[in-house]
């Protein structure tokens, strides 16, 4: 394994860059109902910048952000939000991911359609999200990143 | 050999230049894929998600909407891929602290 060492500058760089494109990564999954973008981009977009902390700044700084054991239940909470939208608007009387059946009071189908588009873009948000994390973590578990 | 790859390639670039010359243009409302039934007799399903997104989902991205909505199993399905995936390497490379002597 190559020498480690710790540079100031690259880890300032990475906490400069990283809230940024979290939050472009926010927009493109909130706004990808108007422009091009939606989950999976946004997803990745976020995974980057998580990743990029982890990268600049080991596994001592990476504790201070998403932390290891908690990447799993995250991709589990993505893939039951997207689950569960579909469940409950089987229960209440629609199909299985027939959004216009959701129990949202006051609201036409068609902003139900749009709001339930919402809720499952930001389901697999978090998933793709917690996934690439974890797939990092793995790949570099028992050796010492930094 | 080196020279017959080389030539291999070069006819395969030809050869998908020659066919993206005849190419329909992008967006004429006259091409095959947005007219109301295809060549054999079928009617054109794009045709509908084009004249009804707006309409049943208030959300201006078409992509968005044929993902989100009219396919969206399908796109539950590709999440449970990716989902599998970060499993399977949490299976495959996690390293057990339990060590064989």
């Amino acid at each position: 394994m190559r020498r480690q060492f710790h540079s100031p500058i690259i880890l300032l760089g990475a906490r400069l860059l990283s809230p940024y494109i979290m939050l472009f990564g926010w927009y493109v999954i909130i706004h990808g109902h108007y422009s091009p973008g939606g989950g999976f981009q946004g997803g990745a977009l976020l995974a980057a910048s998580v990743l990029l902390i982890r990268v600049a700044g080991g596994k001592r700084v990476a504790r201070l952000q998403i932390q290891e054991f908690a990447t799993t239940p995250l991709a589990v909470i993505g893939v039951i939000i997207y689950f569960a939208t579909g469940l409950v608007a089987m229960a209440m009387g629609g199909y299985f991911l027939d959004y216009e059946a959701l129990p949202i009071p006051g609201m036409e189908p068609a902003w139900l359609r749009y709001t339930g588009i919402l809720i499952i873009e930001v389901g697999i948000g978090l998933a793709v999200m917690a996934i690439l994390v974890m797939i990092y973590d793995n790949m570099v578990r028992g050796e010492d990143y930094g | 050999m080196k020279i017959l790859k080389i030539l291999i390639l070069v006819l395969f670039a030809g050869i998908l230049l020659y066919a993206s010359a005849d190419l329909p243009y992008r967006g004429d409302p006259d091409n095959l894929m947005h007219a109301e039934e295809s060549i054999t007799g079928t009617t054109v399903k794009g045709n509908y998600f084009i004249k009804n997104a707006y309409r049943d989902t208030r959300t201006p991205n078409m992509v968005t909407v044929v993902l989100g909505d009219y396919r969206s199993i399908d796109t539950f399905g590709e999440q449970v891929v990716i989902y599998t995936a970060g499993l399977i390497t949490l299976l495959v490379l996690r390293k057990t602290r339990r060590r064989r002597e």
